[in-house]
């Protein structure tokens, strides 16, 4: 037997060397995350189980059908689903062309080696992390601004969550495009295409998965936001359907800020049916997501 | 057509069907050209005093070099010694690499690519280029041929023709001629590379850069690339890097080899070219020790 068998023999017989995996630092450090892990999973199953409970009564057909009312039993969020519906769509319409645009010029044809573009760019990463509620105080002031009476428009919302999201969509977009490999845009670059082309014909189209991933979970967060339009007076008893960029609205998490605000149990079971509809929404929103980034993602 | 293919030649383009193992070269596919070969090439593209910069760094200095038509010309040497910055500098591919500076001439039909007034474009639909990876487009075999001609505004009266044409030229055609439609990311990496040279075909350029072409492939894909190469010589000026020695004794008319010297003090290297001459002579009778000693395996 050579020696190098004989160390490996006893090496791995000796179990009373408390080293590696099993070292009782390792064993504490391991149960402290399971403990940090199951906290977080509880608060979040706890709260997602006792919202069910309380708003599985009133989760029929009448939350979507009904208009809000100050008799519970014949209130629904019909309005509220319709107004985040156009705020939501109008948000998609105003800030994805102008993201994306955003990114591919910082990320295709900015000069990289400007000060202004690093200025810039620096600018973009903190503006995602700027609070919502300072967006609907911008907003806010630009409509006085142009003396709008009246701040709950549809395209007012619109503008603020715009703006809220569009730090998001562009740094999601810079990924995706930095993600399409060099030597695409080069091949067709060689091939005598002008860089405007490769970008309209090569590198745009190779992005979009990456780009929608990125547009729908901005969306989804723009969805589930009520600080910014509660600024722009979008905490309003609307009892017809929103019909245009210039109509008044609620969105449902105002109408569920709304219903829990009252005195009556009815109305927090009320409150409690629409976060579940909610939730389903911002689910289903997230999970499209997902399905994209998996299926559509080229892998190079 | 303009030149003389060699009986050998014509032989190896007939097409072999795609699953029967071709056999392996490892001696020159065509008979030595030399006698037919001037003593000064018929310049097409030529380099004079040709200095690549990349900000401070000067990568290759002092290029003199002389393209022929119907011409393989190899660029070999050692690692680091500048021959694929060369090859880049000969389209303008450097023009996209921040800080990338060319001095001296690169004259294709005697006019300066470089010259002010010179469109980048123009000249990289001229003078095509082949990439290391084979890097098609995530589009159709079909598209990925036509992208060139389509982007570039050429107007065939039928662009099925012209495609057929350009990968019945690229060796390809037989192969794929039934699943025009899919996915080019289906074919194998020597076919993929085939149809990476049927695509710069397509636009009809007049030389065609090849950046190591064979050195993701394997003996088999690559020596059916050397078998079109010989083809396509007929019609094309074409320059090679080559880290393969063989390679270049097999295909190339003309051998450049280029080494990389330190510079005193930075140990900066910059490429530098050794010698020229055709590849017989390069190979069996250098005039230069160091081109000896690498070709020998001494040294590089």
């Amino acid at each position: 037997m050579s020696i190098a068998t004989d160390l490996r023999l006893s090496r791995s017989l000796d179990t009373s060397a408390r080293s590696g995996e099993r070292s009782p630092k390792a064993m504490v450090f391991l149960v402290l995350l399971w403990v940090t892990m199951f906290i977080a999973m509880t608060v979040l199953l706890v709260l997602i189980v006792t919202t069910f409970i309380e708003g599985a009564p009133r989760l029929d057909l009448r939350l979507f059908t009904e208009y809000p009312s100050s008799t519970p039993a014949r209130a629904g969020a019909r309005p509220a689903i319709l107004g985040s519906i156009w705020v939501i769509c109008t948000t998609a319409v105003l800030a994805i062309p102008l993201g994306v645009a955003a990114a591919v010029q910082l990320e295709e044809f900015a000069d990289k080696t400007k000060r202004i573009n690093h200025l810039i760019e620096l600018n973009v990463q903190n503006l995602a992390a700027i609070p919502s509620v300072v967006y609907g105080l911008l907003a806010l002031a630009m409509l006085t601004l142009l003396r709008v009476q009246n701040k709950n428009l549809v395209i007012a919302g619109a503008t603020a969550l715009s703006l809220l999201i569009l730090p998001v969509i562009i740094i999601a977009t810079r990924e995706a495009l930095r993600s399409v490999p060099a030597e695409i845009r080069e091949a067709s670059l060689a091939l005598g295409a002008t860089p405007l082309q490769t970008m309209w014909k090569q590198t745009l189209p190779s992005a979009v998965p990456g780009i929608a991933t990125g547009a729908i979970l901005a969306l989804s967060r723009a969805f589930g936001e009520a600080a910014p339009l509660l600024l722009l007076g979008g905490l309003v008893f609307v009892s017809y359907d929103p019909n245009g960029l210039l109509s008044g609205y609620t969105t449902l998490p105002i109408q569920i800020f709304n219903w829990t605000g009252r005195p009556q149990e009815e109305f927090r079971v009320l409150a409690a049916a629409a976060s579940i509809l909610l939730l389903v929404l911002l689910l289903a929103m997230n999970a499209l997501a997902i399905y994209i980034r998996n299926h559509y993602q080229r892998r190079w | 057509m303009s030149a003389q293919p060699s009986p050998e030649v014509t032989t190896h383009q007939e097409v072999t069907p795609p699953h029967e193992p071709q056999e392996v070269h490892f001696e020159p596919a065509h008979p030595t050209r030399d006698d037919q070969l001037p003593d000064t090439p018929d310049a097409v593209m030529a380099c004079k005093n040709v200095d690549v910069r990349y900000g401070d760094f000067r990568a290759v200095t002092g290029v003199n070099l002389i393209f022929g038509y119907n011409e393989i010309t190899a660029l070999i040497g050692p690692s680091g010694c500048g021959k694929s910055t060369l090859l880049r500098s000969l389209n303008r591919m450097n023009d996209l690499i921040l800080g990338a500076r060319v001095t001296g001439e690169v004259t294709l039909h005697g006019q300066d690519i470089y010259a002010r007034g010179i469109d980048p474009i123009e000249v990289r639909r001229r003078i095509g280029m082949v990439f290391q990876k084979p890097n098609p487009f995530p589009k159709s075999i079909y598209d990925n041929v036509a992208y060139g001609p389509r982007v570039i505004g050429m107007k065939p009266s039928n662009m099925d023709d012209l495609v057929e044409e350009a990968l019945t030229q690229a060796a390809l055609w037989t192969e794929v001629k039934d699943k025009l439609k899919q996915s080019a990311f289906g074919l194998s990496g020597g076919q993929q590379q085939r149809l990476c040279i049927a695509r710069t075909i397509a636009v009809r350029p007049e030389v065609i850069l090849m950046d190591e072409p064979c050195s993701a492939l394997d003996p088999i894909a690559t020596g059916r690339i050397e078998d079109l190469m010989e083809e396509l010589r007929q019609v094309y000026a074409i320059v090679i890097v080559t880290h393969n020695m063989q390679q270049a004794a097999r295909v190339a008319d003309r051998t450049a080899f280029f080494t990389a010297l330190a510079a005193e003090g930075t140990g900066d290297r910059t490429g530098m070219l050794v010698e020229y001459d055709k590849t017989t002579k390069i190979f069996e009778n250098p005039s230069d020790k160091r081109t000896e000693d690498y070709i020998s395996g001494r040294f590089g």
